[in-house]
């Protein structure tokens, strides 16, 4: 059945961020040959629209205005309602981002629409879309359903493939003008905390400490291998609440849940809150002096042995083997 | 201060999942407060004993959740109230819970409201800005630190590493994310008291509400396990060679360097 389907495109510092292009990709699924319309909400964002429409977007809608600069829920709400308004979508798609996680429910209850979120996989069955998502922080999955209204999912980045990218196909950007007013929470700072550009929910390679990493000087060589790998650094519980680093590196049941495509642990137990948050990464490495740890039981591979002798052979060995290629 | 929590009793986080006919087994399993409900009751708490006024606990559930709702009035909270809706709703989801609270919250002049940003067991984080959204009150999802002065709020909040500054004004719903506080743990006389503080059990009826009112947008159609991992391969010799055949693994047989 050919559906009308909404994608919210996300940009962040300027550029679009890659789950807009998953984004793309999982509304073509569920358009079934229908239209995909994606969406950019912002200050000055539709100088990024022929890039939508190289990943696939059919139509391109921007909304801007000077209250969108920083993401409100009540100015990215009225913006995108009006959008929809407009294309009355069957379907809509945003990543499970922060600013996804946090406009989509409200968005939803706008509409009296369900929500499924955090999808990590899309199936068109008859006439169903079937969503997969984990429950219990990755320890069980979930297939789910819209009964009712509108299709309206959110993504978890990292999990569905972008449409190859096609610099041929361009678009003309529709503006759309919405009247923003009304802005109930004001943003009135960003600070930036993370250490390094790349984000633990869309990292492709995360090297996590634990307990092992014993202080916080203990995460540069951790932070020096994720350089080399273009990753981010992630931790376990237990190196978050001994405050070795932030919590919002932590990775687990309470924490992150990630799917990266390599998953270093060095120095991590393997709780069973750990291993939540991590274990269907697609390969996972584990370093730690105890052999005996339970994250062997997860590992692809393993290094048994004292992460500071470890991690810095692995820094010299990758770069040697970049230097080679 | 009018102050609400919505509270969630959820699987403990030690529990292993086990699913028996297409369902999650709960005999024998450990039920705890959802982790991120516990920082907004400790949260609602600290608020109240700093500018006065009452916190009331709120759970939608079963019986079962009573226990839960008994601990947070063990922690400090000061009233509770459970949404029982186990003969009327076989299968709700997050339009269903966040339509049942507002349908208390209406009317109850809440001047903060407090959850968690997600649960442990769903995942989905929606009920917070749901019930929000119905109540017609703005939100504020995952922050890690707040300061009321009469009616105005200030927010820091947790945007994937970064902390955004936020203003905003009562009546708000905020949900918590890990960092806001370090949740008490129930003393004695706690527990002694909360006893007997007022634990009020609702079902649909008293809230005007029918099944169909309620009824889910979603469906679950299957649930499952994750195929179990094999261990994979611990490497032998001494270290410098361990590390050179595992770039090499991760370069040629995973592909993913």
């Amino acid at each position: 059945m050919p559906r009308k389907v909404i994608v919210l495109g996300e940009a962040r510092d300027g550029a679009l961020r890659n789950v807009s292009f998953e984004g793309i990709a999982a509304a073509q699924k569920i358009s079934e040959g229908g239209e995909v319309i994606a969406v950019l909400i912002g200050e000055t964002v539709s100088g990024l629209a022929q890039e939508l429409f190289h990943y696939g977007a059919d139509q391109v809608v921007a909304v801007e205005d000077k209250q969108l600069a920083q993401y409100t829920p009540d100015g990215f709400s009225q913006a995108i309602l009006a959008v929809i308004n407009q294309e009355k979508p069957d379907a809509i798609v945003f990543g499970h981002t922060a600013a996804g996680k946090d406009l989509a429910p409200k968005v939803a209850s706008k509409l009296g629409a369900g929500l499924v979120s955090d999808v990590i996989e899309i199936e068109t069955e008859g006439e169903n879309v079937v969503f997969t998502r984990p429950i219990y922080s990755g320890k069980a999955f979930e297939k789910k359903l819209s009964i009712a209204g509108t299709i309206f999912a959110t993504i978890r980045p990292n999990n569905i493939t972008p449409l190859p990218k096609d610099a041929s196909r361009t678009g003309e950007v529709t503006k759309l003008s919405v009247e923003i007013k009304d802005l109930r929470t004001i943003v009135k700072e960003v600070a930036k905390k993370a250490v390094q550009g790349v984000d633990l929910s869309e990292a492709k390679v995360i090297v996590a400490g634990g307990r092992g990493v014993k202080s916080e000087d203990g995460f540069k060589p951790l932070q020096e291998l994720a350089d080399v790998l273009g990753g981010a650094v992630g931790a376990s519980r237990g190196a978050c609440d001994a405050e070795y680093c932030d919590y919002s590196l932590q990775i687990g049941q309470t924490g992150k849940v990630v799917t990266p495509d390599l998953y270093i642990a060095c120095g991590i137990s393997g709780a069973i809150q750990h291993l939540a948050g991590m274990s269907n990464s697609k390969i996972v490495v584990a370093i730690n002096k105890d052999p005996e740890a339970n994250i062997f039981k997860v590992a692809d591979y393993g290094i048994v042995g004292d992460l500071f002798e470890v991690v810095p052979m692995l820094v010299e060995e990758i770069k040697s083997l970049k230097v080679n290629a | 201060m009018n102050i609400f929590v919505l509270l969630k009793r959820t699987f403990d986080t030690e529990e292993k999942i086990v699913i028996s006919n297409g369902s999650i087994v709960e005999d024998g399993a450990e039920f705890i407060i959802n982790p991120y409900d516990e920082y907004a009751v400790e949260e609602a708490i600290q608020i109240r004993d700093s500018q006065g006024g009452e916190v009331t606990v709120v759970s939608v559930g079963g019986e079962e959740a009573e226990k839960q709702l008994r601990t947070a009035l063990a922690m400090g909270a000061d009233k509770a109230v459970l949404i029982n809706i186990e003969d009327d709703i076989e299968n709700g989801d997050q339009f269903t819970t966040s339509k049942i609270l507002a349908e208390f919250l209406q009317g109850k002049e809440a001047d903060l409201i407090l959850a968690g940003n997600v649960a442990i067991d769903g995942g989905s984080g929606q009920v917070g800005p749901r019930v929000a959204d119905l109540l017609d009150i703005p939100y504020i999802t995952t922050i890690t630190n707040i300061t009321v002065d009469g009616t105005s709020v200030k927010i820091v909040r947790d945007v994937e590493g970064d902390s955004e500054t936020i203003e905003a004004a009562l009546p708000l719903l905020v949900t918590a994310q890990q960092g806001l506080n370090e949740p008490r743990y129930p003393s004695l006389p706690g527990i002694m008291k909360a006893k007997k503080k007022p634990l009020e059990e609702l079902e649909l009826d008293d809230l005007d509400l029918d099944e169909d009112d309620v009824e889910a947008k979603t469906k679950t159609i299957e649930i499952f396990l994750p195929p179990k991992k094999e261990a994979g391969k611990v490497l032998e010799g001494e270290l410098d060679v361990q590390v050179k055949e595992l770039v090499s693994l991760l370069h040629s047989e995973a592909k993913v360097i």
